[in-house]
């Protein structure tokens, strides 16, 4: 019975896509499509974290951003000049940061009482400025090359699909340092924690220009499959397209678009896959029973910490992954356009809505969710045109309403979270 | 001897005066979030969105008397529109506990739910708020700007540096100081505020001593309007109101409640000047400052700022974590687990 609902809210979220194909275009109905699937991976991973072990991480901007980094760095052709200017000062820099924290540890770990505090202090004091002074003229030797077109160190020049994985490794690092230090304490810690970090790395990701350009933007990305150019001048191509009988150049589009669906629904069955997997594994079984009944668990010998933390790092290079390949997709990364109310509120809809503790819900989620997300902005405008339809033109409260339109999207979006959360907590797939 | 003189009065001018109206702000706001923390239990994440939501009503308020013509010059319209934004305030938040929080309270949910439903009332406000009045930045501070002018105190005391006060400094400062006086007056001295304290420490045992729990609850979210209004409108007073500014308040606000101990009062005052002259000390550039101190030949080239000004929530977070790490508590001894 279960199964067959399920089978029916997917046919019907497909039947969605379906009549935006026809009604505007296959084109827009397969750019939705596309990030629908991103959607859902993140979703998977957030799901992992709350679903799986009750973990709240409301900085889920912070670990999709550094997917993006992790684009850029992997893809992006070294810029050799800037290599030799600089590359030897950030690795120094990187090296004395490093150190100071090494030694901060040790200090901390040998001495003991008031000595132990004023000691510490004092190397990360010394430490800091010994660092600052190496990264400074390493940053400004490197920001000064052609600072229009590159002045960053650029990145490996490997094939765009290695940064997916790379993402993840980057998500998980971070995961790691903020678990290391708020999981353990209250629940609500993790979220500060969480939302803190997410904050840093935009600002980071803003501000360094010599690892990302900041807000001057990495443009022009390779692309994991074909340029539409490119098809349009291939033979193969052209016969192709004409044995369907369809024009070229829009054919082009939706096959380049098409290729990347295929990808990425590659990696989400893989990752659902691996979900479903460890969820009915005897570790899913201990990390449901911890997030039931901590106690309980703690009292059977599991070490809830660092079970917490495992799963925490997992699902955040989840939402890596699904990161890089977001910036993948946009071609260009740009961190000024990383915002929480949609990369991190809007995914927490998705896994809330889809039903938390259940991947294929959370896939579900995803993909309704980045749905009505889009297609909100056109309702609104349109229902906003309606209401106001009665007033003369010219009226301010009506070109208030039309001009405001855009932010009901937020508003219902908190509406649709906190409807969902106290009438139907389990969600449209609730957990088995 | 003067190089001394100069180098005291620059230092308060960038960094003394205005890390201390900032710290009373970020005191204000995290006296709300400690207190709904040390009654409901939970983090309010909504807290910051309150406060953009209470100033905005402020700000429209003072829109509709500046159009009337109404003033109290030298102060600004908005210490006029203030009672009515508090009131507002006050009704979006005990109405939000009515549709959103009561339900969990009566079911007995775990904290972390309460946090989610908090995440998306601050979904909802923040739309109310956007949807109002736009996102963009509102300058609404009138009435006299400026208690001392850097040109006057320059001319006054023959100074090469001046020292700037401006109204909205010093109202915070002032009104910081009156509301906490009250609330503690209020929580040391009545009934209520007693009752408040007990059910904070023991809920149980405050239930069977006969405190209604709603009562509390209503009030908590009272004093919280209150002080987010005050707080927000302060804020905006200073420096200028945007909705997504407001937002990002949260995460020095939670800091400050934090180092603090959250849950105490005076522990949630102490962790606001914590966090804002940390803010402020490591993202001033000391070289004008350097320069009056040291000796021709030690003078800086650069900027000597420890942090640029774009990592100032850098600071607030490192400052979680160093709490979190060595004393989780906070320094007036809060709640914890």
């Amino acid at each position: 019975m279960t199964i067959h609902r399920n089978v029916l809210l997917f046919a019907g979220m497909f039947g969605l896509l379906a009549i935006v194909g026809f009604g505007q275009s296959w084109s827009v109905a397969l750019t939705i499509f596309n990030l629908c699937l991103i959607s859902a991976i993140m979703a998977l991973g957030v799901n992992i974290q709350w679903g799986y072990a009750g973990l709240f991480n409301i900085g889920i901007m912070g670990f999709a951003a550094l997917g993006g980094v992790a684009a850029v760095l992997v893809s992006k052709p070294p810029v050799t000049e800037a290599w030799g200017a600089g590359a030897l000062g950030i690795g120094l820099a990187m090296i004395s940061l490093g150190v100071t924290i090494a030694a901060t540890i040790y200090a901390r770990r040998k001495l003991t009482g008031r000595r132990r505090n004023l000691i510490s202090f004092a190397i990360i004091i010394a430490g800091f400025f010994i660092t600052r002074a190496i990264f400074d003229p390493a940053v400004s030797a490197i920001e000064a090359i052609e600072p229009a077109k590159t002045g960053y160190l650029g990145g490996l020049g490997l094939p765009i699909i290695v940064s997916w994985l790379v993402g993840g490794v980057f998500a998980a690092g971070a995961a790691w340092l903020v678990g290391k230090i708020a999981l353990g304490l209250r629940s609500d810690y993790l979220a500060i924690a969480t939302l803190g970090i997410s904050e840093i790395i935009i600002a980071v990701l803003k501000n360094e220009d010599w690892l990302t350009r900041g807000v001057k933007n990495v443009a022009g990305l390779k692309r994991p499959v074909a340029r539409e150019i490119e098809l349009q001048n291939t033979d193969w191509f052209i016969s192709m397209a004409d044995t369907l009988g369809t024009n070229v150049i829009s054919f082009s589009s939706i096959f380049v678009k098409l290729s990347y669906s295929l990808l990425f629904a590659t990696v989400l069955l893989a990752i659902l896959w691996l979900s479903e997997k460890a969820l009915k594994s005897p570790w899913g079984r201990m990390m449901r029973a911890i997030r039931d009944n901590r106690d309980a668990a703690e009292a059977m010998g599991k070490d809830v910490t660092r079970r917490h933390l495992q799963v925490f790092i997992l699902g955040s290079a989840v939402v890596g992954i699904a990161g890089a390949m977001l910036t993948t997709l946009d071609g260009q990364f740009t961190p000024g356009t990383y915002n929480p109310l949609r990369y991190t509120f809007l995914i927490w809809v998705m896994v809330i809505v889809g039903g938390s503790g259940n991947n294929w819900g959370a896939v579900l989620g995803g993909f309704l969710i980045w749905f009505v997300w889009i297609e909100a902005e056109p309702a609104g405008a349109w229902l906003m045109n309606a209401i106001t339809s009665g007033m003369s033109e010219g009226n301010a409260l009506r070109d208030h309403l039309i001009k405001s339109a855009p932010h009901m999207r937020l508003m219902v979006m908190g509406m649709i979270l906190l409807l969902v959360l106290r009438f139907s907590p389990r969600g449209l797939i609730p957990e088995r | 001897m003067e190089d001394l003189l100069n180098a005291i009065i620059l230092f308060s001018n960038f960094v003394l005066v205005p890390a201390t109206a900032y710290g009373a702000q970020l005191a204000l706001g995290a006296l709300g979030v400690t207190l709904v923390f040390g009654i409901l239990r939970f983090s309010n994440f909504a807290h910051g969105d309150t406060m953009a939501f209470g100033t905005m009503v402020v700000i429209l308020v003072t829109w509709w008397f500046q159009s009337m013509g109404i003033s109290i010059h030298p102060l600004p319209t908005a210490l006029l529109a203030l009672p009515f934004g508090i009131l507002a305030t006050i009704g979006l938040l005990l109405a939000t506990d009515r549709l959103v929080y009561k339900f969990y309270r009566k079911q007995k949910s775990p904290p972390v739910v309460f946090v989610m439903a908090s995440v998306g009332v601050m979904f909802v406000m923040n739309g109310i708020v956007r949807f109002i009045i736009g996102p963009n930045d509102q300058v609404f501070a009138d009435g006299e700007r400026f208690i001392m002018k850097a040109r006057d105190f320059k001319a006054s005391t023959g100074m090469a540096e001046g020292l700037t006060i401006k109204v909205s400094q010093a109202l915070t400062l002032g009104i910081a100081i009156i509301v906490v006086i009250a609330l503690f007056w209020f929580l040391q001295r009545t009934r209520t505020g007693k009752s408040m304290r007990a059910f904070s420490d023991n809920e149980d045992l405050a239930l069977l001593s006969g405190i209604s729990p709603e009562r509390v609850v209503m009030i908590t979210w009272i004093i919280a309007a209150a002080l987010a209004t005050i707080a927000g409108t302060l804020y905006g007073l200073d420096k200028s109101f945007k909705p997504f500014t407001y937002f990002q308040l949260l995460l020095p606000i939670f800091a400050a409640a934090i180092v603090g101990g959250i849950g105490n009062p005076l522990g949630a005052i102490a962790g606001g000047f914590v966090v804002a002259f940390s803010e402020v000390t490591i993202t001033y550039a000391y070289k004008k400052f350097l320069r009056y101190l040291l000796p021709e030949n030690l003078e800086p080239n650069s900027l000597v700022q420890l942090l640029s000004t774009d990592y100032k929530f850098a600071v607030s977070f490192v400052i979680l974590v160093l709490v979190l790490l060595i004393r989780p508590t906070g320094i007036f001894k809060g709640k914890v687990l």
